[in-house]
């Protein structure tokens, strides 16, 4: 006894998230940039209405189609309304859209996921040829579909891309649910007469969290794509709003060659923001799944 | 002799039967068979004893356990546990009788979460069974539990990764103890440990059994083991027990020709003694528990084998103080 507990590793001076946070900028930095951009992106979606220097709908007819220069550091667009304020504003709007869509859609696959995968037979049967039916459709097809239907409108691409992405994400919650079951931890509690609801809490959902966390951050990226793609294409949030497929397809379309940076701001931003959030996603699945731990 | 005192006895099994069904075809399942892991199996475990359940991988030593807390379907047979037969109850039935029946798994890494600390490792089962992890019976008890398998008290904060094999299967046994049950059921408690690990938790379960006065149902494979803790012992093979007596008297005198070839399966550590003693190894492999040869089980690599064991499948008969299945004893 003495002599295993004096093997014991000792124990660690920061806590858990800290030492997590180490982790990931000794062994992932490229994971630990990309939660930083992301971050980054996050805070001045949150205080874009407190940092942006102009309004985002503030027209000026006079400073119309400005290059980027120090009072309009993104350049203005053809109304004069200056494209970081806009862009800052745009940020917003992804953020929302992707954080409500994706956790939605992690909602919606933990649910599917653990009653398939918990519950088995009749239950995963039906669930799964559900899903299978569900997968089928092209992504954008169905996205179409139902936003023609049920019209443009951030509370509509929430539900529809959080449904579209939590049906097909419930799979791989399927996967880790069915391996976490057959541990004997939950087997013990079962034998010790622990109710269904116990089993779910305290034993399978803190085991399938790496899953989940990893699942939510690739979603957040996915769901900000697909939304810029909807707007791009007139189906995602309607103007005036800013978002930036919507202002690729707008302005900037129509100015590509008057004014190269109105497409350049969204852009970027959405290629930055959506790069960032993956590679921290790719950082995290390596960091948290045991049996990557000492591969690149 | 032994099969008989039913007053004192705490756990009997009757005649068990789990069978597994076999289902085959995509779209329309059919049943085209069954494996028999178990197949009328009988056994006693008076109150205050440990009986070891001794066989090789895949005879049903373990169903025969998950079995008795009721985690398989029971195909056929009684298991009576205090005076009444669970082999038909339902989930909410048992609810109240799984306090008194728990268990010790093989596997020390596997069978403890690894998201919770182990003093709520520990406590799981009181929480289960409707005690508040607030109350001072639970902080109590669960500090009692961690001194009782001789772990340290700041131990309960800590994460199972953090401990030893030896250490973590402690902590498997206080779990197991928390609810005061009144059968052990012990899955190949310290298979996966190191020998010098294995005789501390063979100890430990020892002195927790005469403490607690617990009946303990050990299963293992390593014969010492067994014949170190327990009091008696059944054999098993293929879904069958072939024999059941005393300890000593089954190391002594070893009726059953399946038992004599385990036991001389065991090596002598002098190599002199080990070289000249006369071993009766079986050969052959353990025939499919879906589809079992006729008569007896063990007449395919049975050194005695004649006509009859392969017409006629043997009983458990009591020869003296022990209890043998095999028409030649």
């Amino acid at each position: 006894m003495t002599v295993a507990t004096s093997l014991l590793p000792a124990p660690a001076q920061h806590g858990p998230w800290v030492a997590f946070t180490l982790r990931l900028i000794r062994e992932k930095p490229l994971g630990a940039i990309g939660g930083a951009l992301f971050v980054l992106f996050f805070f001045c979606g949150l205080f874009a209405d407190v940092i942006s220097p102009y309004g985002m709908n503030e027209t000026n007819l006079l400073e119309r189609l400005q290059a980027p220069s120090f009072s309009h550091w993104f350049g203005t667009d053809h109304l004069g309304r200056d494209v970081l304020s806009r862009v800052l504003v745009g940020a917003q709007l992804s953020m929302l859209v992707g954080f409500l869509a994706a956790g939605l859609a992690t909602l919606v696959s933990i649910v599917l996921g653990v009653a398939s995968g918990y519950f088995g037979g009749k239950v995963d049967m039906l669930i799964q040829r559900f899903v299978d039916a569900w997968m089928i459709f092209p992504d954008l097809l169905l996205l179409i579909a139902v936003i023609s239907v049920v019209g443009a409108g951030i509370p509509q691409i929430v539900i529809v891309l959080g449904l579209l992405y939590g049906i097909a994400g419930s799979r791989i919650v399927r996967g880790s649910v069915i391996g976490v079951k057959e541990n004997m931890h939950t087997h013990a509690a079962r034998s010790m007469g622990a109710r269904t609801m116990h089993i779910l809490i305290r034993h399978i959902l803190p085991n399938i969290m790496p899953v989940v966390i990893v699942l939510f951050t690739t979603r957040v990226g996915a769901t900000i794509l697909t939304e810029a793609g909807l707007s791009f294409l007139g189906l995602g949030i309607p103007p005036p709003a800013p978002t930036w497929g919507g202002m690729l397809s707008g302005t900037g379309r129509t100015y590509m060659y008057l004014g190269p940076w109105l497409a350049l701001a969204p852009g970027l931003c959405l290629t930055i923001v959506v790069y960032a959030i993956n590679v921290y996603g790719d950082a995290l699945r390596d960091l948290l799944d045991p049996r990557m731990r000492g591969s690149r | 002799m032994t099969e008989s005192n039913t007053e004192s006895a705490l756990l009997e099994v009757r005649d068990l039967k789990v069978h597994f069904p076999v289902h085959e075809g995509v779209l329309i399942q059919r049943q085209v068979g069954s494996v028999k892991a178990v197949d009328g199996v009988s056994f006693t475990l008076q109150r205050g004893e440990t009986f070891g359940l001794v066989g090789e991988s895949g005879c049903g030593k373990s169903t025969t356990a998950l079995a008795v807390l009721k985690m398989v379907n029971v195909s056929g047979g009684q298991i009576i546990f205090e005076g009444q037969d669970i082999a038909t109850l339902n989930e909410s039935a048992m609810h109240p009788l799984r306090k008194r029946m728990q268990m010790v798994y093989q596997d020390p890494f596997g069978s403890l979460n690894p998201r919770m600390k182990v003093g709520d490792i520990i406590g799981e089962p009181l929480v289960v069974h409707g005690v508040s992890r607030r109350s001072s019976e639970y902080k109590q008890r669960v500090r009692q539990l961690i001194d009782q398998v001789g772990l340290l008290p700041d131990m309960a904060g800590r994460y199972p990764h953090e401990f030893s094999g030896g250490q973590r299967q402690r902590i498997g046994i206080a779990r197991a103890l928390a609810l005061n049950p009144a059968l052990l059921i012990c899955d190949e408690p310290v298979s996966a440990l190191d020998v010098s690990i294995q005789a501390q938790v063979v100890n430990l379960l020892m002195d927790l059994q005469r403490d607690l006065n617990l009946t303990v149902l050990f299963i293992a494979h390593d014969l010492s083991v067994v014949r170190h803790i327990s009091d008696r012992i059944g054999v098993m093979y293929l879904g069958k027990i072939v024999e059941i007596a005393p300890r000593d008297e089954l190391f002594d005198h070893p009726r059953h020709p399946y038992t004599r070839a385990l036991l001389d399966a065991v090596p002598v550590p002098n190599p002199i003694i080990e070289a000249g003693r006369a071993q009766q190894l079986i050969r052959g492999e353990v025939p499919s528990v879906r589809n079992p040869p006729a008569g007896c089980h063990f007449q395919p690599r049975c050194p005695l084998a004649d006509s009859r064991c392969r017409e006629q499948r043997p009983v458990l008969t009591s020869h003296g103080l022990a209890s043998v299945a095999c028409h030649n004893v």
